[in-house]
């Protein structure tokens, strides 16, 4: 299967790459924190169920990022003027972890170009007190201890140590853009559970069971505050499912599509 | 060449540096004892005061969570100094204005301080180092852009005497911007500003502000004052050294060997700072390049445990007897290009504090007259 083909194009006055691969109903991909994994078997694995454009967030990657943008707000609203740019309907919208709170902030605005919705460990709302911290403070925590709190399966994460140069660059961009985006509110918009209610598509919460940065049980909390929302876990991974268990991740999210 | 003292004002009784992974940010303040604290606060200021008696400036700084300085509130410190003093300028290098939230605060702060001291304060801004912005809770990303905002609007704030001006930036909103007192010197306290590249100098220099680098050594201290030189011949301004500081660990004793042992001292501001890697490496602070050494585990000046005999090498310290670090400075001072103000940390660590009044009186009587003339034109010396 193709990794897909990138492309580019300027939408809401903001110059964005995405790969496209596959044909079919249109997936939109949404990553998270640690970028847009070029290559990685889940987004071939999507594209046997429709068209994915997976864009590089600004700031992620060799992403350009303008210097007015500086939250998830303004992402959301360039990913609604992607969509028209695109003129795509009925879309699948994946979003997983800072993706996942992207894909809440666009449904929250508009899902008049949106069929489905799938959070995947996704961050963006804050429900314990002001004493508990939700989501681990990844910019607090040991490097090593992140990623055994990331990955069930230590041996499946990356080892930065022996990254080349042009690979090694790109993470540094992506932590860079993450604390952009993340830094505070910490990784949530206060207001976002006020607004969830809005959603009128079919929602599925899907959670690593495993997770040590958001636990499945802010996952629930975040599938209830959704109307109609559906909660499963994967078993086997801890933050990044699609990474850990990409067969499963695809396999609920093509269920998912052919059901609702 | 003026000399400003210096010192962080450490709280150094810690326990076994293998049972904590950190001292900056996450140390417990449960170590912290309130009896020895109150008086190292006090023999710090004592400190401050045989240096302004032996003639020397003042400096002091600020830094947030940390057993290294127990300074977070240097505006609080720069009140008592302008205070108890009477003759020294008073530094403060500084306020790091692009992690605070409210910088007409920090106008107002200074230009009180520098009526208590009807005119001695010398005001600098810092980006400040990368432990920081936990403690602040401010994104590492765009930190210089938020700190040059602040600048231009505490700048207006010390010389805009006609009532209320409007500030709405990018990241500082005030619509009613009227500060009492204005500041004692005019038009406003000359300002600092900190760098540690040569990148981060330029902008220092079209403003025509003292640049300070800290720790910066022989070859990327030239880098940064060549730049600062070469920006102002571009923008056609006049150059003076007066514009440029250079920051280390001064000791100097009557023999070298006394010098070297103060220094060794003196080093523990070095090889105390361990720091966790979460908080050396805040994504967004330092240039990408720079970035990807950190991830790779690249050792920064702290991590280097290098001997006092490297140090001196590498020009982050100057120590021995008086002629010894005379020739040090001046070796320092040819290579670089020449600087107008040396910062002299005196004080760190176990360093007792007849050890360093010892210090700041062999330096002040057996080099600082020397170095006085330094970068004087030949008939004037």
């Amino acid at each position: 299967m193709s990794v897909g083909t990138a492309k580019e194009i300027t939408a809401g006055g903001v110059p964005l790459t995405y790969l496209d691969i596959g044909a079919g109903p249109a997936i939109l991909m949404l990553h998270g924190a640690g970028g847009l994994p070029v290559g990685a078997p889940f987004l071939s694995g999507l594209a046997a169920h429709g068209r994915v454009i997976a864009p590089t967030h600004p700031g992620f990657g060799h992403a350009v990022l303008p210097d007015w943008i500086d939250s998830v707000d303004d992402l959301a609203y360039i990913y609604l003027d992607l969509l028209d740019a695109l003129d795509l309907r009925d879309v699948t919208v994946i979003g997983t972890s800072l993706g996942g709170w992207l894909a809440a902030e666009i449904a929250v605005k508009s899902t008049a170009r949106i069929a489905r919705i799938v959070l995947g460990d996704a961050v963006g709302i804050k429900v314990s007190d002001r004493y508990t911290r939700d989501i681990v403070d990844i910019f607090a925590t040991d490097p090593d201890e992140l990623l055994a709190l990331t990955f069930h399966d230590r041996s499946k994460a990356p080892n930065v140590m022996t990254l080349p140069d042009e690979a090694l660059e790109i993470v540094a961009h992506n932590r860079e853009a993450s604390a952009l985006y993340l830094w505070e509110p910490y990784a949530h918009n206060p207001k976002l559970p006020r607004r969830l209610h809005r959603i009128d598509v079919p929602v599925l919460v899907l959670w690593g069971e495993h997770d040590g940065l958001v636990t499945p049980a802010y996952g629930k909390a975040y599938a209830d505050l959704i109307p109609g929302a559906r909660f499963e876990l994967i078993a086997g991974a801890a933050h990044v499912p699609q990474i850990e268990q990409p067969e499963a991740f695809v396999a609920s999210v093509a269920r998912f599509m052919a059901e609702s | 060449m003026r000399t400003w003292y210096f010192s962080e004002n450490a709280y150094p009784y810690l326990p076994d540096p293998a049972t904590f992974p950190s001292i900056r940010v996450s140390l417990p303040n449960g170590v912290y004892d309130p009896k020895i604290g109150a008086e190292l606060y006090h023999r710090y200021l004592d400190e401050w005061q045989t240096a302004e008696d032996e003639g020397l400036d003042l400096m002091l700084n600020e830094h947030h969570q940390t057993a290294t300085n127990l300074n977070p509130s240097a505006a609080v410190v720069l009140g008592a100094l302008a205070r108890m003093t009477k003759k020294s300028r008073i530094l403060v290098l500084g306020n790091p204005i692009g992690n605070r939230r409210d910088p007409v605060r920090v106008a107002e702060e200074m230009a009180m301080v520098d009526n208590y001291s009807r005119g001695r304060l010398e005001v600098g801004f810092v980006r400040g180092v990368p432990y920081e912005l936990s403690p602040a809770n401010s994104n590492p990303v765009r930190t210089a852009d938020r700190l040059w905002e602040a600048h231009d609007l505490i700048l207006k704030a010390w010389t805009t005497h006609d009532g209320p001006f409007n500030f709405e930036g990018r990241y500082f909103h005030y619509r009613q911007v009227n500060i009492w007192p204005r500041p004692y010197q005019q038009p406003r306290p000359p300002v600092w500003v900190t760098a540690s590249t040569p990148a981060q100098v330029s902008k220092i220099a079209e403003h025509g502000h003292v640049a300070a680098t800290f720790l910066t050594g022989y070859e990327a201290s030239k880098a940064i004052f060549e730049t600062y030189r070469k920006q102002r011949a571009a923008d056609g301004a006049p150059m003076h050294e007066d514009r440029l500081a250079y920051a280390c660990l001064v000791y100097v004793g009557d023999t070298d060997e006394e010098g070297f042992e103060g220094a060794r001292k003196l080093m523990w501001y070095l090889s105390a700072n361990k720091v966790a890697p979460q908080f050396k490496n805040p994504p967004g602070y330092a240039s990408i390049k720079s970035a990807m050494a950190l991830l790779r585990g690249a050792p920064t000046a702290f991590d280097r445990k290098s001997s006092l005999e490297q140090c001196i090498e590498m020009g982050i310290v100057f120590a021995g007897n008086p002629d010894t670090v005379y020739r040090q400075i001046a070796r320092h001072y040819e290579h670089v290009g020449g600087y107008g103000h040396l910062l002299m940390m005196g004080q760190a660590g176990f360093l007792e504090h007849d050890e360093t009044v010892r210090g700041i009186h062999n330096f002040a009587r057996e080099v600082y007259p020397r170095l006085k003339e330094l970068g004087l034109p030949a008939a004037a010396r």
